[in-house]
Formats: structure tokens, C-alpha cells, sequence
């Protein structure tokens, strides 16, 4: 049944599908999945990756305030609430921190990782084992991180 | 068809990302990407090793779904979309990674000195991409998100958390850029 596909095009959530066809296509053709973007982005020699990042961020602050206001509903007509964010200065600076090391070296945020296997299949790959075993380690570590 | 071939300017990234971030919530969901990788732990048994990872997966379908949309969008725009890899690069740039031991610098999205195949199967570009990899897991799912969850949903929706996050993200990016890169290359 699985490999039917009009039981997959039936899916309630197969629109998530072409969202992710659609943010990859806009990462790759922006540049935004580039290594040579992200370094320059952090020593500061470009304006390519703030305006791209500094440009959503304003325009989602629009919609962020139409979905506060209850102006915009999801598609089921609900209230869209983002989730807050867990509190805490050491868990959110130094995860940070590390993240940015890896994100510096690598060249690769989360969601550029899924569009770099399309274009460099084997790093792309490495990186993905690497994130996952990053997170497994979180997941084993968590009760006794400091926060 | 020029404007699909054509690298797309600075500014019709913010605007189509915003708009990705608003799709993503009005389907009911809310925008991130990290934590597809605790996901996959779970999905690869995890949870017979750590409670942490006792969750349904199936309840995150949509993400997973959204992931293989990152994965089919990134090799129809590797295939079809980027005839042009060069990357228009400040002169700086180039010189300074030239300097450093980089060839070619900014003719393709990815640098051969990380990414091409005879440097990913030697042990230092082995290690380099792994260790990487694993301090983007680790780091994300410790700060609670990464750039998409973060930088753009967290600031947008005024979370403090996520400003200490995106301060964290730039000491790290820093210290590897400005010292860790020049060291091992």
C-alpha cells in the first residue's frame, strides 16, 4: 500500500514534501547551501548571507505578528502559537557555540545537510551520520548537560 | 527560464524563506529542521538505549516528509537548477583562502579541499567532516534549534533564547573561521 502512489499523494501531509522540494530549490539557487557563503558570512567580507537571513527574519516578524494578532489562522483555522524555546544561558550559548564550529568548518546548517546530498553525495552523507550521532549523544547526555 | 538558470540575488532569499516559514506554520507545524536528527535516532533504535529517544516518530511524519523534499529539491536543483556554480566572491575572500592553500576558489558552491571525493576518504577530511557533523547535532539539539529554528522562527517570534543561541552561533562561527580553519589547512 505504502508503494502506491496515490495512497502517498493521499496523505494529509504530503504538502510537506513540496515545501521541502520548494525551500531547497530557494537555498540552492540563492547560494545559501555554500560553504564559500557561510565563510565569508562569518568574517564578515559579504552582505549575501545577512540580507538573506537578516531579510527573512524582518518578514517573518510580520507574519509572526499576523499569526500574535490571530489575523492569519492555520488551515484548520487554529491559532498559530511558535513554540517557545527552552530558557537557559549555558544550553543556548554554548549549544550555540557549538554549533557554529561545526556550521564554520563544514560549511552546512540542518536543512542545507538533506539539499548538500543532492549536489556532494558522500560529504553530504558523512555530515548527516555525524549530526546524527551528534544528537544521539545529546539525547544520552541531556539529564546531566548543565542548562 | 533565465530567471531558473540565473543564481538568485540576496534579496529574493529572504522574502522566499520567509515565505517557506509562513507555509510551514499555516499547514500547522512549526518551522525548524534540527530535530529531524533526534528523529532519526529514534527511527534508528534509539530508544533502546536512552529513554530520551522513547517517542513516536510517526507523529513527526510531516517533518520527515519535509526532509525528503530537502533531499529530492536539492538533487533537481543540482541536476537542473545551478548550470552556474561560481560564487561572485569579495577579492578578500579569495586571496585569503588562496593564501591558506584553497584552489579555485569560488568557481563551485563546495571547495574540493573539503568536499571532493579523494579528500572525504582521507583520514583528516574524514575526521573534519564527521566531527563536524557531530557538533551540529550536538550543538543544535542542546541550544533547542538551529537556523532555521532559531536565527529565523525564534528571532522573528522575539524569543530571547533564541538571540542567545544566534550569539552563540557567531562565537562559533568565528572561532572556526577566523582560527580553526587556518590551522588545518
Amino acid at each position: 500500500m505504502v508503494y502506491n502512489p496515490n495512497y502517498i499523494l493521499g496523505m494529509k501531509n504530503i504538502k510537506f514534501l513540496f515545501l521541502g522540494i520548494f525551500f531547497a530549490i530557494v537555498l540552492s539557487k540563492t547560494q545559501a547551501i555554500s560553504w564559500y557563503r557561510f565563510y565569508e558570512m562569518f568574517k564578515f567580507q559579504s552582505f549575501h548571507m545577512f540580507g538573506i537571513i537578516g531579510g527573512a527574519v524582518v518578514i517573518s516578524m510580520i507574519f509572526m505578528q499576523l499569526f500574535k494578532k490571530g489575523i492569519i489562522k492555520d488551515n484548520n483555522g487554529n491559532k498559530i502559537v511558535p513554540k517557545q524555546k527552552k530558557k537557559g544561558f549555558i544550553r543556548t550559548v554554548l549549544g550555540g557555540t557549538f554549533f557554529g564550529l561545526g556550521w564554520g568548518i563544514s560549511g552546512a546548517c540542518a536543512a542545507p545537510i538533506f539539499v548538500i546530498l543532492g549536489f556532494k553525495l558522500m560529504p553530504a552523507l558523512i555530515l548527516l551520520v555525524g549530526a546524527i550521532l551528534g544528537a544521539f549523544f545529546y539525547g544520552l547526555l541531556s539529564k546531566k548537560l548543565p542548562n | 527560464m533565465d530567471f531558473l538558470l540565473e543564481p538568485w540575488p540576496w534579496f529574493i532569499g529572504g522574502p522566499l524563506i520567509a515565505l517557506s516559514l509562513f507555509l510551514y506554520f499555516y499547514f500547522g507545524q512549526n518551522f525548524g529542521a534540527s530535530t529531524n536528527f533526534e528523529t532519526l535516532c529514534t527511527m534508528a533504535g534509539a530508544g533502546k538505549v536512552s529513554d530520551y529517544f522513547k517517542k513516536d516518530w510517526k507523529q513527526r511524519d510531516f517533518a520527515l516528509l519535509f526532509v525528503m523534499g530537502l533531499i529530492i529539491g536539492g538533487f533537481i536543483s543540482a541536476y537542473f537548477l545551478v548550470p552556474n556554480p561560481a560564487i561572485d566572491l569579495n577579492p578578500t575572500t579569495v586571496e585569503e583562502l588562496t593564501d591558506i592553500g584553497f584552489s579555485n576558489v569560488g568557481e563551485t558552491y563546495f571547495p574540493a579541499e573539503i568536499f571532493s571525493d579523494d579528500v572525504v576518504f582521507s583520514l583528516k577530511g574524514f575526521l573534519i567532516l564527521i566531527l563536524s557533523g557531530v557538533l551540529i547535532g550536538f550543538g543544535t539539539r542542546y541550544a533547542g534549534g538551529c537556523t532555521s529554528g532559531h536565527a529565523i522562527t525564534g528571532l522573528s517570534s522575539l524569543q530571547f533564547p533564541s538571540l542567545l543561541a544566534v550569539i552563540g552561533f557567531f562565537i562559533g562561527g568565528i572561532i572556526a573561521t577566523w582560527f580553526i580553519i587556518p590551522i588545518i589547512f
